[in-house]
């Protein structure tokens, strides 16, 4: 017998016989917020990120060359954007991101509650960009908020060809020593989301 | 080897300046972590119902992980599975083997710890490179985690800074958290950018879509697995959720328990390996299922390794990590190691005062002071309890019996041990008296006083 069949045929022996109690629904009542690009700010901020509204690519471009002026090497998977310096899909091996100063990457939508918001870019060669970037930005639709992830998880799917998404909540964070919050662990060490 | 908590406990508080450190420094996550659930009005609600689908799951579990599998393959994830640590960790090392990985970076994974992986593939000749922060400096001083969310609580930033001293080649004498931080980032970004396979844990494995979900802060798992061809992620049977959308309440839940953070940083869904990559997914039973046929602890189960009852416990926060000599300490570890070795780690149910706090803050309502509650029996009744407090509470048990023969020893003790010589009194046997004052003695008893409050003769 395949460990396989070991383990189920245990588990058909031992499982609680008795609960016949049926799936619960998921999107209970929950707290909502009166101003959810204001929630959104404040817990983003209290996150360690920060969240603007721009209203066209040119000011994107603006804002990117006024607050990253260190920033040498960007690549951006967001289209029409003229401060790209290099090609994401150019490159066969996530190994040679290793020197990206700043991503610029597709949002969905964001969450008011957590400050997150969920990437799936199915045109995005390499998700190592993500991790790897020193410093990232999201461009999120303007409006395309909601209040918490039970509405989120409403919007979140995994088609036959997606295959990975996830949620971004401010810059990579750690307390591992001795509980103090340092900003910039093995992720990004800035995170902002732009709203456009 | 039988182990004992409350000889490490005294071992551990014997410097009192650090045991009244780590208490506060638990303190503090436990406060923050109260903010989060006070903030929402929904948060029993929301309790309730991840208690329910996690108890729906048990009771469909074999159901959930063949739809689970079925769905992973339709994606190209491999499934593999493994009765016993044994079996996992051959898997793991077959796979490093037949891609010749000799340098995989991991993140945070209870179960390779409670499987002794990381041992085992050093001893076959691969490097293993804890990428957590926290699991990196423990690795690093050779140390076990003392907790399964803060796995380095024990140690003060000037331990750290010892450490990456000799390991990192920091300043000497430097022990700011930033500069330290940093210096690991450096020190990791290496390591990553040259690894030849990456093995995450995982939070959430779902039935419904094939996919799994792994939670982190620092990024450490997303960006380890996002480079090298070859992802590996381990998890025991009990991590399968039925539903993409169970994750809604899941989410909510476990960064708010286990750090009092909305959410994690990342909350990566892997539902395929990079490009031109392989990703397995290694299912493991070891001793599980033996959990699952027992109503008593069933709900052992159900835990989401948040770490909440470790940080509210006032005898975790004040006995430490190491003092439970098992792979997860504190409340949920307290049930779940005798439930693996009853003789061997008979006293942890005892590391324990039913204050109940633990079964209040878990998140997906695991009942474990009631199950520390029954354990101590099963302690009892197969004979492992020491013999001192076996006969002591043997002798109370004989006399709360005899109702005349208790008031008659009340009244003499009220008497004559104010009395008694304190060698006498404080002697070995007075377990309780260890490290307490007993209270004065009252010159009447409760029910002497109770009858006559109520006027009864």
């Amino acid at each position: 017998m395949s460990s396989r069949e070991a383990i189920l045929n245990a588990i058909k022996e031992a499982k609680p016989l008795n609960n016949e109690s049926a799936l619960p629904e998921v999107n209970i009542l929950h707290t909502t917020y009166d101003d959810l690009d204001a929630k959104f700010a404040t817990t983003l901020a209290g996150v360690g990120g920060n969240a603007v509204h721009l209203d066209s690519l040119t000011a994107v471009d603006s804002y990117i060359k006024e607050h990253y002026k260190e920033a040498t090497v960007i690549v951006s998977t967001v289209e029409g954007l003229s401060t790209n310096t290099k090609e994401l899909g150019a490159t066969d091996d996530p190994h040679t991101l290793k020197d990206v100063d700043l991503a610029i990457i597709k949002g969905e939508f964001a969450v008011a509650e957590n400050g997150a918001v969920w990437i799936k870019e199915a045109d995005a060669r390499h998700r190592a960009l993500y991790f790897i970037t020193q410093k990232l930005m999201i461009i999120v639709p303007k409006g395309e908020i909601v209040h918490s992830m039970h509405e989120a998880y409403t919007r979140v799917n995994f088609g036959d060809k997606d295959v990975f998404g996830l949620f971004i909540s401010g810059p990579s964070k750690t307390a591992d020593i001795e509980q103090s919050l340092v900003i910039g662990a093995h992720g990004a060490t800035e995170a902002c989301v732009v709203f456009l | 080897m039988s182990h004992n908590h409350s000889e490490l406990a005294d071992k551990f508080a014997s410097n009192v300046e650090r045991m009244k450190w780590h208490d506060k420094a638990l303190w503090f996550v436990r406060v923050k972590r109260d903010n989060q659930a006070k903030s929402l009005d929904e948060w029993e609600e929301l309790r309730n119902t991840a208690d329910k689908i996690k108890s729906h799951t048990l009771a469909h579990l074999d159901e959930y992980l063949e739809q689970f599998e079925k769905n992973a393959l339709a994606r190209g994830i491999r499934v593999h599975w493994a009765k016993d640590a044994k079996e996992h960790n051959e898997i793991v090392l077959d796979l490093l083997r037949s891609h010749n990985a000799k340098m995989i970076v991991k993140s945070k994974s209870m179960l390779t710890e409670e499987c002794h992986l990381n041992p085992y593939l050093e001893e076959h000749g691969i490097e293993v490179v804890d990428t957590d922060l926290g699991e990196r400096i423990v690795q690093l001083r050779n140390e076990p985690p003392s907790h399964i969310v803060l796995p380095a609580i024990h140690l003060k930033k000037e331990d750290v800074g010892t450490t990456f001293e000799k390991f990192l080649n920091t300043q000497k004498g430097n022990s700011d958290p930033t500069y330290l931080t940093r210096a690991a980032r450096a020190h990791l970004r290496e390591k990553f950018v040259s690894a030849d396979a990456a093995m995450t844990g995982v939070n959430f494995a779902i039935a419904e879509t094939g996919g799994i979900v792994v939670c982190t802060n620092e990024g450490n798992a997303d960006l380890g697995a996002s480079l090298p061809k070859l992802h590996i992620a381990c998890m025991g049977i009990e991590k399968i959720i039925p539903r993409l959308k169970d994750l809604s309440i899941f989410t909510r839940l476990l960064a708010r328990s286990a750090t009092g953070q909305p959410v994690t940083t990342y909350t990566s869904h892997y539902h395929g390996a990079v490009e031109g990559g392989e990703m397995h997914v290694v299912i493991v039973d070891n001793g599980r299922t033996k959990i699952l046929a027992d109503k008593r602890y069933v709900k052992s189960l159900q835990c989401i390794r948040c770490g909440a009852c470790l940080n509210t416990c006032p005898i975790y926060r004040r006995s430490g990590g190491y003092s439970y000599g098992y792979v997860i300490p504190g409340p949920i570890g307290s049930t779940l190691a005798p439930s693996r070795d009853l003789k061997k780690y008979y006293s942890l149910p005892f590391a324990c005062s039913l204050c109940f706090s633990c079964s209040n803050v878990c998140p997906v309502k695991v009942d474990l002071a009631d199950q520390l509650y029954l354990k101590r029996q099963d302690v009892v009744d197969a004979g492992y309890l020491s013999p001192v407090k076996h006969n002591a509470l043997k002798m109370a048990t004989w006399l709360m019996c005899r109702p005349k023969l208790m008031d008659f020893a009340g009244f003499m003790a009220r008497k004559m041990v104010p009395l008694l010589p304190r060698a006498l009194v404080y002697s070995k046997f007075n377990l309780w008296g260890k490290n307490r004052e007993l209270p004065p003695f009252p010159k009447n008893s409760f029910k002497e006083l109770y009858k006559a409050k109520k006027g009864i003769k």
